[in-house]
């Protein structure tokens, strides 16, 4: 039996869950808003919601003054370049555990895990020590390669949590018709693990994207990305609600609107698999 | 069953992230370590080995230790409220019959993708500007005197602007539980007169247990280490310090590395304790 709901129950419902909502997404909007406005009127009071002259003016002095296409560069460099040599390590790691496990696979991947958990700033002085006796400070590369370190334990994890529910008996009937390891690999697991390979590149790309304690600490200019560049506008002279509106809405339109794709992964790669 | 030859290939596959995984944690540790006995000041000059426990004494023992503890927990403790409690109310709300559902479930998970440093910012600036903030408009218009939340109020402000952030992690994550709960438990113990606060106590909140607990320690392991919220928002003055800021100004900006790394040190024994709880839930996992 359906439990049957009123019309009455849903439309308060509705009303409720639809102003909590736009609540909790206000403060976003609000930046988008601010955006386009000019910066008398960002910070107007009473403050304008639509009824104002829409400008894109903001947008060109961002690019302008602070060079902004270079941080975004940096961004999807760091971004990318993480997830995809992340996936390069970690694709045949989770993929032999998966497949191949042994009695300690499962430590191994506790263990992995345990490294995500070392508080970032305990090692923030060894690494910034190495990375300037390298000469690698405030390069993308150094950058690219902390990152990678950072989520490899979470794209193992999320790899094998997918790899996992490929059943067993397929491989097997391959290995049967002959298939070796690499036709294995290739022809048969290939195809049934891109959609969890792909969830897991956009989790992490949405989180090397966000991360805000190595690249505010170890980056100035040449490698800094959109976060540090944000971070700049703390200390801000004059008018500037509009300009950092238009900054932060071009920091994070790409992000959001890939996360909003990502929202089952999200729990699946953030919570280990602990919740599906 | 695999051969041994496939065993082997398997091994040599996991070798490369898990060489990698070893030298990332142990290198930067054992620095820390070495580091941590030592009188190490790079701006003075001095470089002086085997110091003992000294720096840990004198870490530990003095006020500021104290203080960004307790701070740390403040924080920790005011986030994980508000968004545990707000995340079951959120998913049980997102889990009736709605309208538009879908929409609703993207605007409340949207403040997740958003970079701290720009959540930080602008709410920092467009809401909690004690002059230019929106939230200084409203006090204004409602007749009251608008205050400067992040110089009176910034311990509250900050939990206010991570919870923002969070909230919707705990949301999400408690409301895939809520989905997986079995309907017709439910409806049987409708039939059977169960009110709305007796199914909550006794069937929802029972199935939930897990998943909170799942949330409780994700977000704890994440919020230790909150940095980019603190440095644009108080840069850790007004009693915003916590230990992950402590450690960050006292190797950083004092550069003393000595000190610094005695409390890196401190920081990860810590959340050790921590992560060894939520290594137990999610092991308990791998074997179902």
């Amino acid at each position: 039996m359906a439990r049957s709901v009123t019309t009455r129950r849903k439309t308060i419902t509705t009303a409720l869950a639809w102003a909590i909502g736009l609540m909790i997404f206000f403060p976003i909007l609000w930046t988008v808003l601010t955006s386009f406005k000019t910066e008398a009127q960002a910070i107007s009071d009473p403050p304008v919601f639509l009824n104002f002259d829409w400008t894109l003016e903001n947008y060109a002095v961002v690019q302008e003054r602070s060079n902004y296409l270079r941080y975004l560069w940096n961004s999807v460099a760091l971004a990318v370049g993480s997830t995809l040599l992340g996936i390069v390590i970690a694709v045949p790691a989770a993929w032999s555990m998966a497949f191949v496990p042994s009695r300690r696979t499962k430590d191994i991947l506790m263990w992995m895990l345990s490294t995500k958990m070392l508080p970032a700033v305990g090692v923030l002085y060894p690494i910034r020590l190495v990375l300037i006796h390298f000469g690698l400070l405030d390069t993308k590369l150094a950058m690219i390669a902390i990152l990678t370190m950072i989520n490899l334990p979470i794209i193992i994890w999320m790899l094998y949590t997918y790899f996992r529910e490929i059943p067993g008996e397929i491989l097997e009937a391959a290995r049967m018709d002959g298939a070796g390891l690499r036709a294995e690999i290739l022809y048969v697991l290939t195809p049934m693990a891109i959609p969890g390979i792909a969830s897991t590149i956009l989790l992490n790309i949405i989180l090397a994207w966000n991360e805000a304690f190595w690249t505010l600490t170890l980056t100035t200019t040449s490698a800094a990305p959109l976060t540090a560049f944000i971070a700049s506008y703390s200390s801000p002279e004059g008018l500037f609600y509009a300009k950092l509106s238009a900054a932060s809405t071009m920091a994070i339109a790409p992000i959001l609107i890939m996360g909003w794709f990502s929202q089952k992964q999200l729990v699946r790669g953030l919570t280990f698999g602990a919740v599906k | 069953m695999a051969t041994h030859h496939s065993r082997i290939a398997a091994r040599a596959m996991m070798a490369p992230a898990v060489f990698l995984l070893l030298v990332w944690m142990l290198v930067p540790l054992i620095l820390t370590l070495y580091f941590s006995t030592m009188d190490y000041r790079p701006l003075r000059g001095i470089y002086e080995c085997c110091q003992g426990f000294d720096n840990y004494v004198r870490f530990v023992t003095s006020s500021s230790f104290l203080e960004s503890i307790l701070t740390t927990l403040r924080l920790v403790g005011g986030v994980l409220l508000i968004t545990v409690l707000g995340g079951v109310l959120l998913a049980l709300l997102l889990d009736q019959p709605i309208w538009g559902q879908g929409v609703v479930r993207i605007l409340v998970i949207a403040p997740f993708f958003v970079m701290p440093t720009v959540s930080a910012l602008v709410w920092k600036n467009m809401f909690m500007n004690p002059v230019n903030g929106l939230f200084a408009h409203l006090a204004t218009a409602l007749g009251l005197q608008p205050i400067d939340w992040l110089a009176e109020a910034p311990m509250l402000s900050i939990i206010l602007i991570v919870s923002w952030q969070w909230l919707p992690f705990a949301t999400l994550i408690l409301l895939t539980a809520v989905q997986s709960l079995d309907s017709e438990q439910l409806e049987a113990a409708e039939m059977d007169g169960a009110g709305a606060l007796s199914r909550f106590g006794h069937i929802i909140l029972p199935h939930l247990a897990r998943a909170i607990t799942v949330v409780i320690l994700i977000q704890t392991i994440f919020l230790l280490s909150i940095f980019a919220e603190i440095f644009v928002t108080t840069g850790g003055a007004f009693g915003t310090r916590t230990l992950t800021y402590l450690v960050y100004q006292r190797i950083i900006e004092s550069q003393n590395i000595g000190l610094g790394s005695a409390g890196g040190i401190i920081a990860v024994i810590l959340a050790n304790i921590i992560a060894i709880g939520l290594m137990r839930v999610v092991g308990k996992n791998l074997d179902a």
